[in-house]
């Protein structure tokens, strides 16, 4: 780990202030961060440390959502009883990411802000243009199983790796800044995240020293919330592919649908398409089939992660059928 | 033995236990080699409370908390195995919580109340987890086992608080301890001698005994 100096924040101006300076970083959970500065793939001079600040509370809104403070841990999201009976969605999300001992430590605005885990984003000795601008993408022709095939480009083929993210986009959370000079912002999750294009090492719309000081849930659309991932292990391991849909259904009819996955892109990858082919269709799993085929039909395979399209597809019917309840 | 060969840090070791008794310790860190002098930032103090007794620390920001434990406070049951967060041998609980003392920085962590392995046992009595995996032979080489210790007490806390887990069919209600429960929720802590189905009967079993 380089050397860096170390600034407990004490109010939010202060921190937001200081971390809009160059080298400086802030910190809360740490777990993904400290393990970056161990390798020296962070290397920040300074870290702002947001952990005492006042953001760790959930609160009820007017319109009947909720507001997640953006240092509330993952364990105290999913543990919340009323996550857990208005949006289930996220509550299993935030419980398919990691262990208990990182969710413990990890947060909400911190998890939405997590690094891919691109092997060769981790390998020093390998170009990476997100790591390094302009060395060039060891992932194209390597082994890039865990990449992504929807929305990414030529410098970039990295995967968001957050499950939270995932149930958050279908529930179009928004999530809540406040910028070095005081101003706060709105900005809808699908819109945090930047498009790796030829800036890859630009993953979002914060500018330095914006701070998340919250996540609003809007208040649940009506129909079935599942999360449903699939991965290399039963448990702690990162998604090849993750769907949360919601699906309300009347009459044997998909009323209204809202479909994201994860794992396969720079985002959570919410589908106008699926969510088109569904509404007004018959519950049948030839519909969902054909959503299925209309989510994935921009997809770009790049060899070990060709299996992910048609992963991605079954997954999707599959966690349809769940939600509808049809056997 | 070759003298090249000797294991150094716990020659180290030994010599600080022996002259250590006071509760407050401030060791600072030698500069590594092959860092300048420009690089040096000031270090920080830094009280923490382990297992009820207090240590002001004076601490590089870089230091873990694992390290701080182990190389700071002389608390060497905490484990580092992968210092990346992926195996739990470092598995403290930090105000009661459960997490990987490798990926927390110490600095952060001023002022709280911190219990390691060494800390479980009270009067002299093993901690019924403790007592648990003994009787269930929950270990081979004990390497993994003070984090997977700490993590099971904590993890029966969790559940007595009505924690969910991704086992749990309904999040939105709290399931029995079954043996999926248990994996999943002890899924942080890798133990290469899988020695899982007895840790998992052992967990178990102190679970079941504090509901009776």
């Amino acid at each position: 780990m380089k050397p860096f100096r170390y600034h407990r924040a004490s109010d939010i101006a202060s921190a937001c202030a200081s971390a809009a300076k160059p080298a400086v970083k802030f910190i809360a959970g740490g777990t993904n961060l400290v393990d970056l500065m161990k390798l020296q793939i962070e290397a920040p001079a300074q870290l702002v440390d947001i952990t005492r600040l006042p953001l760790n509370g959930i609160e009820e809104t007017a319109e009947g959502g909720l507001r997640i403070g953006a240092l509330v841990t993952n364990s105290a999201a999913a543990i919340d009883m009323r996550v857990r009976r208005r949006y289930p969605l996220l509550a299993q999300a935030i419980l398919a990411g990691a262990s208990t001992q990182l969710r413990n430590k990890a947060t909400t605005g911190g998890n939405l802000l997590q690094r891919t885990r691109c092997a060769y984003f981790y390998d020093a000795t390998k170009p990476c243009n997100k790591r390094v601008p302009g060395s060039g993408c060891a992932a194209l022709e390597g082994i890039n199983r865990m990449n992504a095939v929807l929305g990414v480009s030529d410098d970039c083929i990295a995967a968001h790796p957050s499950d939270m993210a995932v149930a958050m986009t279908t529930l179009d959370a928004r999530v809540e800044t406040i910028t070095p000079e005081g101003s706060a912002r709105t900005i809808p999750i699908d819109s945090l995240y930047r498009a790796p294009d030829n800036t890859p090492h630009i993953e979002t719309v914060l500018t330095p020293g914006e701070l998340i000081t919250s996540v609003l849930l809007p208040p649940p659309p009506s129909g079935r919330q599942v999360y449903r991932k699939v991965r290399d292990r039963a448990s702690f391991a990162f998604a090849l592919v993750s769907v949360a849909a919601i699906l309300d259904v009347a009459d044997n009819r998909v009323r209204a649908a809202r479909i994201a996955f994860g794992g396969l892109s720079y985002k959570p990858w919410r589908s106008a398409e699926a969510e088109a082919a569904l509404v007004g269709a018959e519950v049948t799993r030839a519909s969902f089939n054909v959503a299925g085929v209309a989510a994935l039909r921009n997809a770009r395979g790049y060899g070990h992660n060709d299996f992910k399209i048609p992963l991605a597809r079954r997954t999707l019917r599959a966690t349809l059928v769940q939600a509808a309840g049809i056997t | 033995m070759n003298d090249l060969l000797k294991p150094l840090s716990n020659a180290t070791r030994r010599g600080f236990l022996k002259t250590t008794g006071a509760a407050s310790l401030a060791l600072a860190a030698p500069p590594l080699a092959g860092e300048t002098a420009a690089e040096t930032v000031p270090n920080n103090q830094v009280r923490l409370t382990i297992n009820g007794r207090d240590y002001d620390l004076d601490l590089d920001p870089r230091t873990t908390l694992l390290d701080a434990l182990r190389e700071h406070a002389a608390l060497t049951g905490s484990k580092k195995g992968c210092d990346q967060g992926q195996c739990g041998a470092c598995t403290i609980l930090v105000n009661g919580q459960r997490i990987k003392s490798c990926l927390a920085l110490a600095v952060m962590h001023d002022g709280d109340e911190i219990t390691t392995i060494e800390g479980l046992a009270q009067d002299g009595a093993l901690h019924p987890m403790q007592a648990a995996f003994v009787r269930h032979d929950g270990f081979q080489c004990g390497y993994c086992t003070p984090g997977q210790i700490c993590s099971a007490v904590a993890l029966v806390a969790e559940h007595n608080a009505g924690w969910p887990s991704w086992a749990t069919a309904d999040v939105a209600t709290v399931p029995a301890l079954t043996e999926a429960e248990i994996a999943e929720r002890m899924s942080g802590n890798i133990c290469r001698c899988a020695a899982y189905p007895n840790i998992v009967a052992a967990i178990r079993e102190v679970a079941e005994g504090d509901r009776q």
